[in-house]
């Protein structure tokens, strides 16, 4: 690879042995890639933290909070002090949320140790986000900025909604971002690397979060990991139901960017993203198409009593706990069933303030915040079916958990929350 | 005599190594679907559901899923699960960090498709230093 002055200074111990470690893997990453040099990012999205017990007795035998950093963050097996971070970082979801170690079924101590790698987190200038969406709360890159992005709901969402750009970087390449500012120039940094290959036509209307989801997951089926430009989109998306076409598009196919033409940033018009190219194929999404993937992603689902109802996946936007709220007030979640709804814990503040939390937990229902089931493997006791709005908790959780998954419209989850019972719309 | 057939391609981690081949052509999960801790293939519907890939060489098309892809790997290292080394065919980011951390030499690149050309039992030597990957046909075929 090719560095600059800058990029070899840092390499050759100038900022310190971590901020060389961190070169060093950089270098090695980028020749694996095939890349010819690195970008300047100023926007690093990663997992600093350690909340396994794994990296708990890592840190016994091996000297401490330092050597896990240098192991598993920057790949060192020389253990380095912890450095400063040099480009503005968000903190991605954990494994529990350490508000209810109880529910999540953690020890103290794996929570005593959580707590002392936050602090380091927080010393690092790291922001506890704590969340899959940092665009939610403080973290919205702008059009073209150069970012180095875990989580891939939130990477297709930077590159395909803000029109950012990202590769789908790991803890090691995200912490050595972190302190160097720089990520191998690859990929979709590249504007080659950001042109529809494929087309979608919609041939049906595409309105509620239900049916965006739906068509992320037939897409993400079909394309893989390559670019596709969806035409003959009406209505305009928001936020909640962009991040759940793209969470659903990056679980089944591994989309990392999609255009909507006459809608994302990169796509005034579907030629444009193209860049002038003809797609390689097309394919219609009509009803045929949705109802095909509603039931193959309900297949898991058999019995129709429901244990427990997950909302937030991505984690829940403001504007859907305002409606789980409306949906909940003056009724009871059934007394054979939970409900858990997911948020930052930045979103649970505002919704405190709002009265949504006082209603939802007046119903028997619960906001959590930093984590999720599938990523904390913490569902609640006995549950064997669980109902769900969003298509990507519903590809992983029958697979991490075992348990029975039925996927449908908040509406429908929140019925099932009030009743214990499935039913289809 | 047993047949020996040489392979070239590109060096993604530097290194040689050698072993008896794991093939797929099925793309491999990190987070979700391998367990670090026996070195084992997890995911529910993979064709090396409950076959491991430590100390083999592991021939496959690419990779999928979550971010998490490289974090598993680099445990299976530290865990002394991790393949001996690594022969794919599609290039992302989620291979590239994954098998640097792992330590164990990686190619890509090849002039033929491996998956078409090595089964799983053969004797697979990789020399990513110099782009070559030597197969001897196993025991089995």
């Amino acid at each position: 690879m090719k560095l600059t002055d800058e990029e070899k200074a840092m390499r050759d111990g100038r900022d310190g042995r971590a901020v060389a470690r961190a070169m060093d893997l950089l270098i090695r990453y980028g020749n694996a890639l095939g890349a010819e040099s690195f970008v300047e990012t100023r926007n690093v999205c990663g997992t600093v933290t350690a909340t396994t017990p794994f990296l708990r007795d890592f840190a016994m035998a091996k000297g401490g909070d330092d050597a896990v950093y240098s192991e598993f963050n920057l790949d060192s097996q020389e253990v380095v002090p912890v450095p400063r971070v040099k480009a503005f970082s968000s903190h991605l979801q954990l494994g529990f949320d350490p508000h209810h170690p109880e529910l999540m079924g953690v020890d103290e101590q794996v929570v005593a140790f959580y707590r002392r790698s936050e602090a380091m987190a927080a010393r690092m200038g790291v922001q506890l986000m704590n969340t899959c969406t940092p665009y939610q709360v403080g973290n919205v890159p702008t059009r073209g900025e150069h970012c180095a992005w875990m989580e891939s709901s939130a990477v297709v969402y930077c590159n395909s909604v803000l029109g950012a750009r990202t590769n789908t970087e790991g803890r090691e390449s995200a912490n050595a971002a972190m302190v160097t500012g720089r990520i191998p120039f690859w990929g979709f940094h590249l504007d080659e690397g950001r042109r529809g290959e494929l087309g979608i036509q919609l041939d049906m209307p595409v309105e509620s979060v239900e049916d965006w989801g739906l068509l992320g997951y037939w897409m993400g089926e079909w394309v893989q990991n390559r670019v596709a430009v969806v035409s003959g989109v009406g209505q305009v998306p928001n936020l909640p139901k962009l991040k759940h076409m793209g969470a659903a598009a990056s679980s089944s196919g591994g989309v990392e960017l999609f255009h909507l033409a006459g809608v994302t940033p990169e796509a005034n018009t579907a030629e444009q993203a193209f860049g002038g190219r003809t797609p390689l194929d097309v394919r219609h999404y009509g009803p045929a198409e949705r109802s095909a993937t509603l039931a193959r992603i309900n297949e898991m689902g058999r019995d129709t009593q429901v244990d427990y109802v997950m909302l937030g996946c991505p984690h829940y936007t403001i504007e859907q706990i305002w409606e789980a709220a409306c949906l909940l007030e003056g009724r009871k979640i059934h007394e054979n069933c939970a409900l858990w709804i997911f948020t930052p814990h930045a979103i649970k503040s505002l919704a405190d303030r709002n009265g949504y939390t006082e209603t939802i937990e007046k119903a028997g229902g619960l906001i959590l915040t930093d984590s999720c089931s599938a990523m904390s493997r913490a569902v609640p006791k006995g549950t064997r079916v669980v109902a769900m709005d969003s298509v990507k908790q519903a590809h992983y959780l029958p697979a991490i958990l075992g348990v029975q998954a039925w996927f449908g419209s908040t509406a429908q989850c929140i019925e099932a929350a009030c009743t214990g019972r499935w039913r289809n719309a | 005599m047993s047949e020996t057939i040489i392979l070239k391609g590109r060096c993604v981690v530097p290194g040689v190594a050698e072993g008896e081949a794991l093939v797929t052509r099925e793309r491999i999960s990190g987070w979700g679907g391998v367990d670090p801790r026996t070195g084992t293939i997890v995911e529910t519907r993979h064709e090396l559901r409950g076959q491991s890939f430590a100390g083999k060489v592991l021939v496959f098309q690419g990779a999928k899923g979550s971010s998490g892809w490289s974090a598993q790997f680099h445990t299976a290292r530290v865990m002394g699960t991790a393949p001996a080394a690594w022969l794919f065919n599609d290039m992302c980011t989620k291979v590239a960090l994954g098998t640097v951390v792992s330590h164990s030499p990686a190619m890509t690149s090849f002039d033929r498709d491996p998956l078409d050309l090595i089964q799983t039992g053969d004797w697979v030597r990789v020399d990513a230093d110099t782009g070559t990957v030597t197969i001897t046909r196993g025991r089995h075929s």
